[in-house]
């Protein structure tokens, strides 16, 4: 029996692979899209909304001073974010949570005293999960006060080594003055860790354009009507069980295909970080099931591909647009608690937590999005008995 | 000569229509048998459940002895079929698209690939086989839905309208192959609406009509049922319906049917009512373009049967 499911699937893929759609739909659009986006985006240009972030100074010392008076006090003065302080991390965390901040920049308790013993320290930034862009431009003030502390610790140091004339005072006074190494970690929410923006456009995109290139796939059982070829597996010794298998399969092996074939492009051209293989592997099979269940559905209730071509493009708009999948869904408000019954949702935040590097909400994405698969599924195999009629 | 098709009582109904009503006939071995009648007459629906594509609603259906419905995939391995449209894969070629069928036929490496050799030989098309089908003629497209129904060398084959669309010259080609087929022992259900195809290569014809077989037997026993009726056929320029309801009163006149070009006469003696036919036309002021007799044909059967003309 799977040998005929390998060879339907063979055929359809190798017409697929003829049809020039597939390119258009699973790699070039997606891969063009998400360039677009990346340029325009990750410069840290905003989108127009107030930037809201906080601060939290659980180290009181002089380094911890010069980032929060030197970089982000004169960012607020200038207006260009709005600056509010907090003294507890975990009440930092909360309010970004409740989408009170876009980020929060946590500066640990014994900062300042780390870096002047030459060991390693980090300023936490807590980003929330539907403010994309400014959780990016947090990334790139804190990467960017890191690489001056660099280049003035370099400096310092160079001068000692060279014999400069100067009291261990005085050069403790200058590294003071300057910034200071930083390593800039991510602090995960409560909710999930945030894309980066090369990341969280690839992905998008991906994901987006995934119906699109498993709907052909799975329409193509209503061209089979049309064309009179299902009237020749019918008469087949074939199992009809077997010609929707080898409908999904080839629709799922398109599918994993092309979202594996833009996670690489994405990561090499882009820089983007999808995480860890398995865990990558995982949420790209239910995710890729769950987009084949539901666009199988759609076209079990359809008469025609060309109906069940437009509808299934109409859902994969509407589902991308509040899936997440376009754009952050923050700007859609309360009303972006919607964004959970979409598929698009949960392959984010899946991806989000591989590759913040935790992982631990990956196997709940992964059981969502297998259960949306099954449920979708379930519904398109309830109408298999029309569909299967000539 | 033993059965290949034994199909007994079969009825399909769709809500209150009821598309088959009764159907049965028997098919031997070698045996080419005509399934004739007019569009949604029930032919396809027929065929479609022979083929095990539609469950019947009630009846049985036999291949080689054994039942046989959609679920029965040992019978379907026995029947070839060559559906009413190509059924082909345009993008792909004819030899890419027998391949694939071969597969759903169980048929796989060198078995496969001698099937397919065989096959677009027997069809000629053996050096077009790697062409896209999408660069076909429509009688080469049609000579490769037939070869697709003969990768399996069925003992029953069965063709719904093969000849719909093609040129002469394909044909012919195609009613010499099938010909061909049932001498070497293939039983053959031949569907179709063209009276000279049944007459020239079947061996029974079962007339359809509204879903029921209204007349069944070889070309001359059917004849031979009119006597010495004729069918009279007139050719007109328009009010086809007022010649036709004109000409039923008319003495000696069994059935008038109006047709795309004109009138068809189910009569007695054509000869002697012809000077009548004129007159009648002539004198409700219709032009008679032309008046032919025909002998006793499956046509006047047809039309004397069912009262319908087989391609009104």
């Amino acid at each position: 029996m799977f040998g005929i499911i390998a060879t339907i699937a063979a055929k359809d893929l190798r017409r697929r692979l003829k049809d020039g759609s597939l390119l258009l739909f699973g790699l070039a659009l997606p891969v063009g899209l998400a360039l677009l986006f990346s340029s325009l985006l990750g410069d840290g240009a905003q989108d127009g909304r107030d930037i809201r972030y906080l601060v939290v100074d659980s180290d009181g010392g002089e380094l911890a001073a010069v980032f929060v008076d030197e970089v982000l006090a004169p960012l607020d003065e200038d207006g260009v974010i709005t600056l509010g302080e907090e003294s507890d991390a975990d009440a930092a965390r909360a309010a970004v949570d409740e989408r009170e901040y876009d980020a929060a920049f946590v500066v640990p308790e014994g900062f300042t005293a780390a870096v002047m013993a030459g060991e390693d320290a980090s300023i936490g930034v807590v980003g929330s999960a539907d403010a994309a862009v400014q959780v990016q431009i947090a990334r790139e003030i804190a990467e960017s006060f890191a690489t001056e502390a660099d280049a003035a610790r370099a400096a310092v140091a160079s001068a000692l080594d060279a014999g400069a004339a100067a009291t261990p005072e005085e050069l403790s006074e200058r590294v003071q003055d300057a910034p200071v190494p930083v390593a800039l970690a991510e602090v995960p929410t409560e909710t999930w860790r945030q894309l980066d923006t090369a990341t969280y456009h690839a992905a998008g995109m991906a994901y987006f354009f995934l119906f699109f290139v498993v709907m052909s796939s799975v329409t193509a059982l209503l061209d089979e009507r049309k064309g009179g070829t299902l009237a020749r597996y019918l008469a087949a010794p074939v199992r009809r069980s077997s010609l929707l298998a080898g409908r999904a399969l080839s629709a799922t092996v398109v599918g994993v295909a092309s979202l594996l074939v833009l996670a690489l492009i994405s990561s090499l051209v882009l820089g983007a970080q999808w995480g860890p293989l398995p865990g990558v592997l995982a949420l790209t099979l239910s995710g890729v099931l769950a987009a084949v269940g539901i666009t199988s559905a759609v076209a079990a209730f359809s008469t025609s591909s060309e109906q069940a071509g437009n509808r299934i493009s109409v859902l994969a708009f509407g589902l991308g647009l509040l899936g997440g999948g376009l754009f952050p869904v923050a700007q859609l408000g309360a009303f972006s608690a919607v964004s959970l019954v979409t598929p698009h949702h949960w392959f984010l935040t899946g991806l989000a937590e591989l590759s913040g590097g935790s992982g631990g909400a990956v196997p709940t994405s992964v059981l969502v999005l297998t259960g949306m698969a099954v449920a979708a599924g379930a519904l398109a195999f309830s109408r298999a008995g029309r569909m299967l009629t000539p | 000569m033993e059965d290949v098709f034994v199909v007994e009582g079969v009825k399909k109904s769709y809500g209150d229509s009821t598309v088959v009503d009764g159907v049965g006939f028997r098919i031997r071995k070698g045996e080419i048998y005509g399934l004739l009648g007019p569009n949604g007459a029930g032919k396809t629906t027929t065929i479609s459940i022979v083929m095990g594509i539609l469950q019947a609603d009630s009846g049985k259906v036999e291949i080689s002895g054994m039942p046989h419905g959609p679920r029965e995939m040992r019978t379907k391995a026995l029947l070839g079929f060559v559906p009413q449209q190509n059924a082909l894969y345009e993008d792909l070629t004819a030899r890419e698209n027998l391949r694939f069928f071969a597969r759903l036929y169980g048929l796989s490496g060198s078995v496969a690939r001698e099937r397919i050799e065989e096959v677009l030989t027997a069809v000629g098309l053996a050096d077009r086989a790697d062409d896209l089908v999408s660069s076909y003629s429509g009688g080469m497209a049609r000579r490769t839905a037939i070869a697709a129904g003969l990768l399996n060398r069925p003992q029953g084959l069965v063709l719904d309208e093969p000849t719909a669309g093609v040129d002469p010259q394909s044909r012919n080609a195609i009613l010499e192959h099938v010909r061909a087929l049932a001498d070497s022992g293939v039983a053959v259900l031949y569907s179709t609406h063209y009276m000279e195809e049944a007459e020239r290569i079947c061996d029974r014809v079962g007339i359809l009509d509204d879903g029921r077989i209204r007349a069944e037997g070889t070309r001359r026993e059917l004849v031979d049922t009119l006597g010495e009726r004729d069918r009279v056929v007139l050719e007109l320029d328009g009010a086809a319906a007022d010649a036709a309801r004109a000409l039923e009163e008319l003495p000696g006149v069994h059935t008038a049917v109006a047709t795309e070009n004109g009138v068809e006469l189910d009569c007695d003696r054509g000869a002697e009512l012809a000077p009548r036919i004129v007159r009648a036309l002539a004198d409700r002021g219709l032009e008679l373009r032309s008046l032919t007799i025909h002998e006793p044909d499956l046509e006047a059967v047809f039309l004397h049967i069912t009262g319908k003309a087989l391609r009104g």
